[in-house]
This record gives structure tokens, C-alpha cells and sequence, in this order.
């Protein structure tokens, strides 16, 4: 089974909020000073996914795709160090500022271009931008069925099954491949690369394309391409008037706070 | 001016959910006297129609397929919902069912959606999406290059409407065939209140140190009371396996808006805080008087948890 992960690199989530910063020209983050750009934890979970796949059986291979700058290699090498064995960098000037729509226009086009993808995993959101929908988009670009949220993915005879959480409950889907996965958190936490294995990643192969490559018309991508279109990116306003409760013990502490609610009406 | 806003529905025990009826509440402030649809798949459909309160027009199937949902099955009649109508604007709930129509009806419609949208506008003609992005750390608003605009509209959003249901009901097509099978289907045990219905919420976080920590949070539920309190958790507490998924608040998680959120050894996450800052007062105890969470909260407890929460369930049994 020939799978891909795709994988995006953002600006750390674990950014605390203080060291958040916003140009306001261009509505983009400013990265942290000493904060290096990360894989979305949800696309290393959905590396995880494939992985997990790839030991389950014999002749399973992964492809790592991201669409970014050339500093998206590193996000690659993470998932080739975690065990993936190709990797794919989308790069092109053309794909720059594009929307979930132009991203997953160009990851499809990638996909038929390796042309023996079975099952592709994607996280369920990037943990930047939070949408959710670059799986989805290529699911329907592909004509593939598609699951999403996944909370485990097994490979069974032609397709997957996938476990996931629907309201209260949890349901278990197959589909027939080729498909898309999208993965959540509860899959579990992906692991850690060891040094052996970065130095090992280090040889795997790294292909570039960019929009000639894959056959695209620039018109369609990028900043041109979009459908959605940010206006403006900025702070939250946040309330910052808590009122600490004093107390010189916890039940004088415990008392005060009871109090203060029964006196608002709150209990 | 007149503006035609499709909402796509969901049923809850035979009846419109919550969020479907904000949606609808949603689409009448922004309809002005333009048609208000409202999509409902699945068996007691066209009878639950008349509680869509703000709808102007229903288009339904009674076909017991849709009741489970499959995406495909759904897209196919939506897709008729819209060929029938002639939308501007398309109002999904983000749940697990919107999360995945959002982005698959805005490709197969040659559109664009914006997802979690905590509001949306017509200014004149250009619609306006606004919604937390960066787990919460930043607000983004969107305009759309293309039409319908979609938006999924995160719960507790906007405030559901009194009145008339709609005035005609158009049938849909049933469901087809799908390509996703379903194997098999556990309800979660449905025990007690629904964390959306909870007028307190006690949370529990990483700073509880252990899974038993939320024993004692139980106390404290079972203190103010099982018929209007009931446990929530960070993300950060499920993904260590101290207590279930279901009880997950936050960005990826439930959506709360109590009268009152008690957040225990909570750090104040901002995707933490995306599901619970609609609370009317929020009760931070935490070790750390700098934790983020003290930005949200109204009062903040500083101490041990394990010292105080026993205090508070006595307090409270006291008074």
C-alpha cells in the first residue's frame, strides 16, 4: 500500500500568548524570536496513522508531501526521520497565500502525479489556522471517499477502517480505496525521532515541484486562485480583570469564593 | 436588503437541535425579508419542520438512511436543497457532521467556506466571516471571492428565535447509495446531563496531577448537583488518558456556555479556551496567579487544588 502524509509547518502553537505578534500590514503572525516553525502536531499524529499501517503489514511505503518554502523541509525530514521514505516538497511562488482550496489543488495534483496512492492521511486541522478542510477538499478533487476525524486506522482487504468519535458516541466506517484520512489527537501521541533515525532521514530522497511540474495554471493558485480571502488577522480582546480570591487558608479561601458567588447570584 | 440564507439542519431526538435552531435565529438576522431554508434529513424529518422556528421554507426527506450520518449521502441532497433555492449565504453547525459538509459542499459548489465562525455579516453585499484562529490567540475575518459564501457557525454562537416554522415543505430525494459503511455504532452511555446542558461545569487540567484528581471533582459536581452540574476536561487531561474524550472542551472538543465554569489545574490554553470563554463566570483555581486562564476568569483561586476544592465542597454543604 503506497501512502502519503501530508504535512504543513506552522509557527508553534505552545507560542504563549504574550509572545504573540501580528503585522497588521499583512495580516501574518510574526514568528517568536528563538521559536523554530513546527509540524502541525495533528499531521505528525496522522504520520502516526500511517506508520502504524506501514508495521502492520509488508510492502507498505510512505510518502511525506508539504506545500511550503524551502524551510518546509524540515517538516518533511521530521516525518522521514519518524519513518516515512520519499518526501515531496511543493514549492513554487505561484502557491504563496493561497486558501484551503489552492493548497489542496496543488497536494492533488502531487497525488496523481505519484499516481499508486492508496490512502492519504492528513491531520483534521492545521494548528494554526484551525479550518479543517484542505483533507476534505482533496477527498472531493481526488472523487475519493473520504474519513474523517479518525481516532485509528487499520488497513484491511481494499480499503481502511476507521474508528472515530461522533457526538456522544463513537462509530466504526470503512471505505473502499483509494481514500483520504483525516486524523485527530486521540489517535495518539506520534513518536519521537532518534538520532539514528534522524541521521538515516538525512539520505532519503527530497523532490521539489512546482506548478509546471504538476501541470497547474498559476492563475488557479495562490494568492490568485483563492475563494476565501483574509481581510483582517487580529488580537482578541481578552477581559483581564480577575479578582483574586485572598483567604490565609484554603477553607477561608473556599469560604470567600462561595460567598462572592451566592452574593452574584451565580449558585 | 433581502438576502437568501440556507441553513442545514440536524435532528435531535426528532426535533431541531440547539445549534440548528441558532443557526436559524443566525439566518434571520441576516435574511432581512429573503427566504430562510432549513435542510432536515432523516426520519421524522417533514414532522420536526414546524419547530424551525424562522424558517421560511423546509426542505426535507423522511428517508431513515440519513440518520446516521454519511457525507456523501448528505452532500447529494443539500446539493438539490440548493439547485431548488437560490442561496447567498449557507449556515452548517460546526459539529461533526458540519466539519465535514463545510469543505466538501464549497468544493463540489465551486465555493469557499469559513469554518467555527462565531459571526457573519452582510455588509452591502460582501459578506463578512469572523472567527478565532491560531487556537484562539488571533481573530480572523474573511470576505469571499465566490458565491454561495458558506460559513459553519460554531454552537452557542447566536441566539435561537421565537415564531413561525416554515410556510412550505419541499421534499428531497432519500439518501442513495453511500461509499462509507458503517461497521458498527456504540452510543456513549448516556448518563445524566449533556455537558452543553450543564449550568456549571467543573473542569479538570494537566495541573491535576493524576487521573484521581477527578474523583474529587466528581465531589464537587455531586456537591452542587448532578441535575445541573457535570464534569469537563482540557485536552491536555484526555490525551494523558485521565478521563474520556467525551468530556474534551475546547477547539476540538464540546463547546460549553454555563452560568458558571469551575476550571481546576486548567493553564488557559487559548484552543482550551475556544470552547468555554461564552461562560458567564469563569472560577480559575491554579497553582500559578500568572497562568494564562487568570485572563478569562472573573475570580481566581490561588493555591492547591487538593486543599481547596475539599474546602469549597464544604462550603458549600455548609451554607
Amino acid at each position: 500500500m503506497h501512502l502519503v502524509v501530508c504535512a504543513k509547518q506552522i509557527p508553534d502553537p505552545e507560542t504563549p500568548a504574550s509572545a504573540f505578534r501580528i503585522d497588521a500590514a499583512t495580516n501574518r503572525v510574526v514568528p517568536a524570536p528563538g521559536l523554530p516553525l513546527v509540524l502541525s502536531q495533528f499531521d505528525g499524529i496522522a504520520a502516526e496513522a500511517a506508520l502504524r499501517i506501514k508495521e502492520g503489514g509488508t510492502g507498505h511505503k510512505i510518502t511525506v508531501i508539504s506545500l511550503g518554502e524551502e524551510q518546509a523541509a524540515a517538516a518533511i525530514k521530521q516525518v522521514l526521520a519518524m519513518g516515512a521514505d520519499e518526501g515531496v516538497l511543493l514549492r513554487d511562488a505561484a502557491f504563496e497565500d493561497g486558501d484551503s482550496h489552492t493548497t489542496a489543488t496543488a497536494l492533488a495534483a502531487a497525488i496523481r502525479k505519484l499516481g499508486d496512492v492508496d490512502v492519504v492521511c492528513c491531520g483534521r486541522q492545521a494548528a494554526d489556522w484551525d479550518m479543517g478542510q484542505v483533507g476534505l477538499i482533496l477527498a472531493e478533487l481526488l472523487d475519493w471517499p473520504v474519513a474523517p476525524l479518525a481516532q485509528s486506522v487499520e488497513a484491511v482487504a481494499g480499503g481502511v477502517r476507521v474508528r472515530r468519535g461522533v457526538g456522544d458516541g463513537f462509530e466504526t466506517i470503512e471505505t473502499s480505496t483509494p481514500a483520504v484520512v483525516t486524523v485527530s489527537n486521540e489517535l495518539g501521541t506520534p513518536r519521537y525521532p532518534r538520532l539514528p533515525q534522524i541521521m538515516a532521514a538525512a539520505k532519503k530522497p527530497i523532490v521539489t515541484w512546482g506548478a509546471t511540474d504538476l501541470g497547474l495554471d498559476p492563475a488557479k493558485l495562490g494568492a490568485a486562485g483563492r475563494r476565501l480571502v483574509l481581510e483582517r488577522l487580529a488580537l482578541p480582546t481578552k477581559g483581564g480583570n480577575v479578582r483574586l480570591i485572598e483567604g490565609d487558608t484554603p477553607a477561608e479561601q473556599a469560604a470567600a469564593l462561595v460567598a462572592q458567588l451566592r452574593a452574584d447570584r451565580v449558585l | 436588503m433581502p438576502r437568501n440564507v440556507l441553513v442545514v439542519g440536524e435532528l435531535n431526538d426528532g426535533a431541531p437541535s440547539a445549534t440548528t435552531r441558532e443557526l436559524l435565529g443566525a439566518a434571520c438576522g441576516i435574511a432581512a425579508s429573503g427566504e430562510v431554508g432549513v435542510v432536515l434529513l432523516g426520519a421524522g424529518a417533514s414532522a420536526a419542520a414546524p419547530a424551525c422556528a424562522g424558517a421560511t421554507r423546509a426542505y426535507t426527506s423522511d428517508d431513515a438512511e440519513y440518520d446516521a450520518f454519511r457525507g456523501d449521502q448528505w452532500l447529494r441532497a443539500i446539493v438539490a436543497a440548493l439547485d431548488l433555492g437560490d442561496a447567498d449565504l449557507v449556515l452548517i453547525a460546526q459539529s461533526t457532521a458540519g466539519r465535514e459538509l463545510g469543505p466538501r459542499l464549497a468544493q463540489r459548489r465551486g465555493t469557499a467556506v469559513a469554518m467555527d465562525c462565531t459571526q457573519v455579516v452582510d455588509d452591502g453585499g460582501t459578506w463578512r466571516a469572523t472567527r478565532p484562529a491560531y487556537g484562539g490567540n488571533a481573530i480572523a475575518t474573511y470576505t469571499f471571492a465566490t458565491r454561495p459564501a458558506i460559513a459553519t457557525v460554531r454552537p452557542k454562537s447566536f441566539a435561537a428565535v421565537e415564531g413561525d416554522g416554515p410556510a412550505t415543505i419541499t421534499a428531497l430525494p432519500g439518501a442513495g447509495e453511500s461509499r462509507t459503511r458503517i461497521v458498527s455504532r456504540e452510543p456513549a452511555a448516556a448518563e445524566g446531563l449533556r455537558l452543553e446542558d450543564a449550568r456549571v461545569v467543573v473542569s479538570g487540567g494537566r495541573g491535576l496531577g493524576a487521573a484521581d484528581g477527578f474523583a474529587l471533582l466528581q465531589q464537587l459536581v455531586d456537591t452542587i448537583g448532578r441535575d445541573r452540574a457535570v464534569l469537563g476536561a482540557s485536552r491536555a487531561a484526555v490525551d494523558l488518558g485521565w478521563c474520556a474524550q467525551s468530556m474534551q472542551v475546547g477547539l476540538t472538543g464540546r463547546v460549553v456556555a454555563p452560568d458558571l465554569y469551575i476550571a481546576v489545574g486548567i493553564s488557559g490554553a487559548s484552543q482550551h479556551m475556544s470552547g468555554c470563554s461564552g461562560a458567564r463566570t469563569i472560577i480559575a483555581i491554579n497553582r500559578d496567579a500568572d497562568a494564562s486562564i487568570m485572563d478569562f476568569a472573573r475570580y481566581g483561586v490561588i493555591g492547591d487544588y487538593k486543599q481547596i476544592v475539599p474546602e469549597l465542597i464544604a462550603a458549600l454543604r455548609g451554607g
